[in-house]
């Protein structure tokens, strides 16, 4: 059994109800009970927990959410490879099967965990309280969280963290926003990836923003190149600005 | 498919309340999902049957209300209906939008024995 949570492998429930038998009314001997609560409610709830835990220890947590082949992982070993020294970096990686993505994170000298969802289309709150109870993160730090390469379903589950990044590349369809509305929509920031690959493909940067700032108009967006580097001078400063390091 | 992590959300959800009310079957269940609530109702069904079998509410008759999307435009005050997040107001022609209706995704109520 979990001893924080209280979660074991047979009774996997974290019991956070609330008025439980308000309005409860009697009515032909059958009983109306008003219920009123939301069905993301415990996922809500522990992502709450989760972003206090990270509040609490100044971690700066980011949630990566992207259609699979984006270039998530890559924008992470290119990050935590050039800002080493710089700042203390900690990985979650969320993928269905295999520890491949963890491994390439594990050879840029980052502590990572995997988690291997199974079937599961997105990482939820859950998922990873358990895996950064096994992390010992370091205060004043930044948390990558990579979630399963899908633009859908990890939309709808707060995992805690303090900003949603949304990545897309140009080798997709610049119309992704307007495809995927609900993660535009709940993301703070937007990666425009591989842009030195623009000579070859049919994809416009000006239509892409101003359909993702249709959904979002606060979406800020960065441009960059994990090849070329281009770009990613902005997205450090973005990231630095984030993290309030003591003085 | 988060369709299903909703449904056994649903289920979980359920059972507690139930149980907390000394049942244990349900009759009835009324359900508000919105139409921007992000589900897919064709999935929803598919996981639906999966997910209440042999669950409290397998035999459970289900209400569904479905709340349209309702925005606020926060340039000009006006409220109207949406269909898609990257709808415009129809006044200004912005997008700086507040949802007030259509992303609810709840159990309102149960019917128990």
């Amino acid at each position: 059994m979990c001893a924080t949570c209280g979660c074991g492998p047979t009774d996997h429930h974290h019991s956070h109800d609330h008025g439980l038998s308000q309005g409860i009314e009697q009515n032909t001997g059958k009983k109306i009970v008003t219920v009123e609560q939301d069905i993301l409610q415990e996922n809500n709830l522990l992502a709450q927990r989760n972003r206090g835990f990270f509040e609490g220890r100044n971690i700066l947590s980011l949630n990566l959410v992207s259609s699979p082949g984006s270039g998530k992982t890559t924008l992470l070993e290119r990050t935590l490879t050039d800002l080493k020294g710089q700042l203390e970096f900690a990985v979650i990686e969320g993928d269905q099967q295999t520890a491949n993505d963890a491994d390439r994170i594990h050879a840029t000298g980052t502590k990572v965990t995997q988690i291997n969802t199974g079937k599961g289309c997105h990482l939820d709150a859950h998922m990873v309280l358990h895996a950064v109870q096994g992390m010992k993160l370091k205060p004043d730090s930044v948390l990558f969280i990579e979630n399963v390469g899908n633009l859908v379903c990890p939309a709808m589950f707060d995992l805690g963290e303090a900003e949603r990044v949304v990545v897309i590349s140009v080798t997709e369809g610049d119309d992704k926003p307007l495809k995927y509305p609900d993660m535009f929509h709940s993301s703070t920031i937007c990666i425009i990836n591989k842009i030195d690959l623009l000579p070859y493909v049919n994809f416009k940067v000006d239509k892409a923003k101003e359909y993702a700032r249709r959904i979002n108009p606060n979406l800020e967006i960065i441009e960059l190149s994990c090849t070329s580097g281009a770009g990613l001078e902005t997205w450090y400063d973005w990231l630095k600005s984030k993290v309030l390091l003591p003085v | 498919m988060h369709e299903l992590s909703i449904v056994m959300g649903i289920v979980d959800l359920a059972t507690k309340q139930a149980l907390a009310n000394g049942a244990n079957m349900i009759e009835e269940i009324e359900l508000e999902i919105g139409c921007l609530s992000g589900i897919e109702m064709d999935s929803f069904e598919f996981a639906w049957k999966q997910g209440i079998r042999n669950s409290m509410l397998e035999h459970a008759v289900r209400h569904l209300h479905r709340p349209a999307g309702k925005a606020l435009c926060v340039d000009c005050d006006t409220e109207f209906p949406i269909q898609q997040l990257f709808d415009s107001c129809p006044n200004c022609n912005g997008h700086l939008l507040s949802i007030i209706s259509g992303k609810e995704l709840k159990v309102k109520s149960l019917v128990l024995p």
